[in-house]
């Protein structure tokens, strides 16, 4: 089963744990619903359409309600290190939560001392502790956009506000910026970066590169980076082997995308609501 | 798994040790470091006074350490006072300096700004706020809820609803985009 965790920007959002369900443009769990907009939310509708086309079970969610205090995290970090290990997950995908070294650490314990090590996704807030922490190889995917690759490859930075200039303008040189992370041991075991060109690498090198179909604008949308991990958290809990679940998330939100017809202005619920057409088509091997 | 486990705590302990996710904040004389100490523990946050490292060769002999990646609440909170520091830089590595490239993206009716890890997009014709993309701290998601279908001169700043990084990296993305619109 699948397992996500993150935050909802609503201060008044309770810690809930349980079964997550999406109806229309909202997400529910535990009777408390928010409107899938970008973050967390817009993960885990993508993971509940992939997971609906595949017939497999919606995930579990770990949510609360957080706008930047920091103060909804930690009181989700401290529920993860006490409950985390009652469950039997195959995937925990991480995501939006405040940044911070000493909690991440504590949630990592909990998960290691798991009966059953799970598959573990880093992306967002979580996987900038991860790196921040030293940790990132206990990672299985980290699923970055083009601005956090450099930031996992500036070995001195905290956060990506503070990357160095000299890589940051290595914006084009994304495959020099991969290795760049792997050789400072701040990359997960696979690495998806989200970009104007996809690219699946792990320590070796690049595996993939997915480019097609070519929708420039999607770099806009905020919320399709979240598509991507969703999907891809979605597949790998579907026992799905993890460098072809991750590439294969990158082809159907391009697709998905492709199908929505965007423009800059387009928001990410239009893109995630053409998800099951794009894994139909290619399950079906279209493409 | 025991003994893994051991090995995986004595490194996590190692971790904290070194504070990667710290800043610093650098003050111009001690009454203000004392000042802004009363005040930021007043409100809650995990601070402490130290000697400043040896690579900052200004402001007053006294530090404050704070969670890193809440730079812009804590400078909002310091600003309000009237205490605000020289300089906030990061504890393990105080000569770094926050982004200052921009990436433009002209899309016809539209343009994006990327500034680090943010992108924010307006309608030219309108200077609507059309998107806000990248980042991964918890205030993106809201601050995306309150600009975007705003106008660049109706929306509030970034630095004044925001508490991150991530809203910091908006801010200087709002603050160029705000520059090459303006007539």
């Amino acid at each position: 089963m699948l397992a996500v965790v993150g935050t909802v920007p609503d201060q008044g959002f309770p810690l809930a744990a349980g079964k997550v369900t999406l109806k229309g443009d909202r997400i529910y769990i535990q009777g408390h619903g928010i409107t899938v907009n970008r973050g967390t939310p817009a993960l885990l509708a993508a993971a509940i359409k992939t997971a609906k086309t595949l017939g497999g079970p919606e995930p579990f969610g770990y949510l609360i309600g957080d706008i930047g205090l920091g103060d909804g995290s930690r009181l989700l970090y401290e529920y993860l290190t006490r409950h985390i290990k009652e469950h039997d997950f195959g995937t925990i995908a991480f995501h939006y939560v405040q940044p911070d070294v000493d909690w991440h650490n504590r949630v990592l314990l909990a998960v290691k001392e798991m009966t059953r090590r799970p598959v573990l996704i880093a992306d967002a807030g979580f996987m900038y502790a991860a790196k921040m922490s030293g940790m990132a190889s206990e990672y299985d995917l980290f699923a970055p956009d083009v601005g956090e690759l450099a930031f996992l490859a500036d070995e001195n930075a905290p956060h990506p506000f503070y990357t160095r200039g000299f890589i940051m303008h290595e914006e084009n040189r994304v495959p020099d910026m991969i290795a760049r992370a792997y050789s400072h041991k701040n990359a997960s075991r696979f690495l998806l970066v989200k970009g104007k060109e996809d690219y699946l690498a792990d320590k070796v090198g690049i595996r993939a590169t997915i480019k097609n179909p070519a929708e420039e604008t999607m770099e806009a949308i905020g919320g399709t980076g979240d598509i991507v991990t969703g999907i891809a958290a979605a597949l790998i809990s579907a026992d799905w082997e993890i460098d072809k679940a991750a590439a294969f998330s990158a082809w159907a939100n391009r697709l998905a995308g492709h199908y929505s017809k965007p423009t800059p202005a387009t928001q990410v619920i239009e893109i995630i609501d053409h998800i099951p057409w794009a894994l139909a088509e290619l399950f079906l091997g279209k493409k | 798994m025991l003994f893994s486990n051991l090995f995986f705590k004595q490194i996590l302990l190692k971790t904290r040790e070194q504070n990667p996710d710290k800043g610093i904040l650098i003050f111009e004389n001690t009454s203000q470091v004392i000042r802004a100490e009363s005040i930021l523990k007043n409100q809650g946050w995990g601070i402490r006074v130290m000697g400043p490292p040896p690579e900052i060769q200004h402001g007053c002999d006294l530090v404050i350490e704070f969670p890193l990646i809440e730079e812009l609440n804590i400078l909002r909170s310091l600003k309000q006072a009237g205490v605000s520091p020289l300089e906030a830089v990061p504890a393990n590595s105080p000569l770094l300096k926050p982004v200052d490239i921009f990436q433009i993206k002209d899309y016809g009716a539209y343009l994006m700004v990327r500034a680090a890890n943010m992108k924010l997009t307006v309608e030219k014709e309108t200077l609507t706020i059309v998107n806000i993309s990248g980042g991964g701290c918890p205030d993106v998601p809201y601050l995306a809820k309150e600009l975007v279908g705003k106008t660049l001169n109706e929306a509030p700043a970034p630095r004044e609803i925001g508490h991150t990084l991530c809203g910091y990296a908006l801010q200087l993305a709002f603050e160029e985009m705000k520059h090459r619109c303006s007539p």
